[in-house]
């Protein structure tokens, strides 16, 4: 199993695409918008909270959505049209390892993205980092397994790699506009904002532990159910060829 | 003595019968070949031996094992090379060969297996920069890697061009001869001829015969063709009336004349009577191809 993982794990540094999106490009837009001065000027419409400070954990979620819902079904269903699955099952070794395989080097992928994005927060903008790190960590990989299981979903459900493409598109549009990754989530309407605290990848756990409240277990909890029915359902339902 | 025994396997697709009541078996050792034309039910076979299919009816054993229900133990025995079966783009060669050996618990050493299959110097290569004909070695390296017992090859040429396709017939002769017993699905007549010991003649999802390639053609032995053009108009009544002859055809300017016993002399005297020299002329035996349209009533390729 870690043979398949490190395998993985070097096919996924050799796509650049991938890493770029995946690991680089939430620090690199922080550092964007960071370079723009209004934005890294106290405001008082964001309540004497800089643009940058409100927009961190819309970052977080874009790298996320991006592993969860672009890079997961993409790579999932084309290792099965191109049958990479099929020839795992003429082997000792189950398909399904390797689809544990994909999600663990998100996991990893997703841990460093994330760290990075910290550092440069902490680093260049002085952003308060999450005030509780454990809360916040549980989030991210609560969230990262949510958003990986419905990405396991629309790879088990779509008939061919490009569709894959499509249909993860559209959730992660979704899954990007309620975490608030197009607009600030303060600009969003409230119902739109109490949705998005409990879709994954979790906003709601994820400002609670930054402002340094232990999660709500209710967050986290809409988070394990859909990791778990998604999950099951993508394990029943997937098509190995 | 039989590895594999197959008995009255059926499979349906949506209603469709894919394999029909196909029995045969192979021995330990030999070159077996399934051979038949596009979608007579090759595949659908050995992938049921595979065990990646449910037959719908009827028994298989592969070294004893049931291939569904001894799923574990028959992947670690059995080396498959799928059809159209590909690897991650940026995978090195040298990388998805170690991989793949660390799924068998007695793997062989993939350096040699390389070397052996003249792959020695594409270790570092990334899949997607190999050639048709490198692909499907590296794909026979994945078959062989866990020391398998019995290797399925399923067209195992197709796609390439006839120096590979040689070199690669010149390889599963050394398959075998390193003691591992395959099963060659085909539709090339030239490589059941040239490879296998014995063949099992598959159309339309029926077994219609199981022989050696010598012992098929034998089912049409005696019937030979002379081929030739006739270098002034004759009149083709003058040959069928022979004896030796069984039917004339007219391919453009050319006659071929399909017959028994020394046709040859037999033809070449009535054109010596009426001084007509015969162009272009060539004898041909009976091969696969004729015990197929024989045993068929069809050609091979359609």
């Amino acid at each position: 199993m870690l043979k398949i993982v490190k395998t993985e794990w070097k096919l996924f540094l050799r796509e650049p695409s991938m890493v770029v999106f995946a690991v680089l490009f939430p620090t690199v837009l922080l550092l964007v918008l960071g370079a723009i001065p209004a934005l890294r000027t106290p405001d008082p419409t964001f309540g004497d909270l800089r643009f940058i400070d409100a927009y961190v954990s819309s970052l977080v979620v874009i790298a996320l959505a991006f592993l969860g819902l672009n890079k997961l079904p993409t790579t999932v269903a084309s290792y099965r049209e191109k049958g990479v699955l099929r020839r795992f099952s003429t082997t000792p070794v189950h398909p399904a390892r390797l689809l544990v395989a994909q999600v663990l080097v998100n996991v990893i992928a997703g841990v460093i993205s994330i760290v990075l994005l910290m550092v440069v927060c902490w680093a260049v903008f002085d952003i308060d980092l999450p005030h509780h790190p454990l809360g916040f960590l549980v989030t991210c990989l609560l969230g990262l397994l949510s958003l990986s299981a419905l990405g396991l979903l629309v790879a088990a459900w779509a008939p061919n790699a490009r569709s894959a493409g499509g249909w993860a598109t559209v959730v992660f549009m979704l899954v990007m506009f309620f975490g608030g990754a197009y607009l600030p989530r303060f600009l969003l309407p409230d119902f739109l904002n109490v949705i998005g605290e409990y879709l994954p990848p979790g906003v709601g756990a994820l400002q609670e532990s930054w402002l340094g409240v232990a999660p709500d277990p209710a967050h986290l909890g809409v988070l394990a159910l859909v990791t778990l029915v998604a999950g099951t359902v993508a394990a029943k339902s997937f098509r190995w060829e | 003595m039989a590895i594999i025994e197959v008995v009255d396997l059926v499979k349906t697709y949506d209603r469709k019968v894919a394999v029909d009541g196909v029995s045969f078996t192979v021995d330990e050792g030999e070159i077996f070949g399934i051979l038949g034309p596009n979608g007579a039910g090759k595949t659908t076979t050995v992938e049921c031996v595979e065990g990646l299919h449910t037959p719908d009816g009827g028994t298989i054993r592969v070294d004893g094992l049931d291939p569904r229900r001894d799923r574990a133990e028959l992947r670690a025995r059995l080396g498959v090379q799928l059809q159209q079966s590909e690897l991650p783009d940026r995978i090195r060669v040298g990388e998805a060969l170690d991989l793949y050996a660390s799924f068998y618990r007695d793997p062989a050493d993939w350096r040699e297996l390389l070397a052996r299959l003249g792959l020695a110097d594409r270790a570092k290569t990334e899949y997607r920069k190999l050639s048709g004909g490198q692909k499907q070695r590296v794909s026979i390296a994945l078959a062989l890697i866990g020391k398998p017992k019995v290797a399925v090859l399923d067209e195992l040429t197709t796609g390439l061009d006839p120096q590979a396709r040689r070199d690669t017939w010149d390889l599963v002769e050394q398959i075998r001869d390193a003691g591992v017993t395959v099963v060659l699905v085909t539709h090339f007549m030239e490589e059941a001829e040239r490879l296998c010991d014995r063949i099992a003649l598959i159309d339309a999802g029926r077994l219609v015969a199981v022989d050696s390639p010598a012992g098929l053609v034998s089912r049409v032995d005696g019937e030979q063709r002379v081929r030739f053009r006739p270098a002034a108009p004759l009149d083709v009544a003058l040959l069928t009336e022979l004896p030796e002859v069984s039917h004339v055809e007219r391919h453009g300017p050319q006659l071929v004349v399909t017959g028994t016993g020394n046709l040859l002399h037999a033809v070449t005297s009535v054109l010596a009577r009426n001084q007509i020299v015969a162009a272009d002329l060539r004898i041909e035996q009976a091969g696969l191809d004729d015990a197929f349209i024989r045993l068929t009533g069809r050609k091979l390729t359609e």
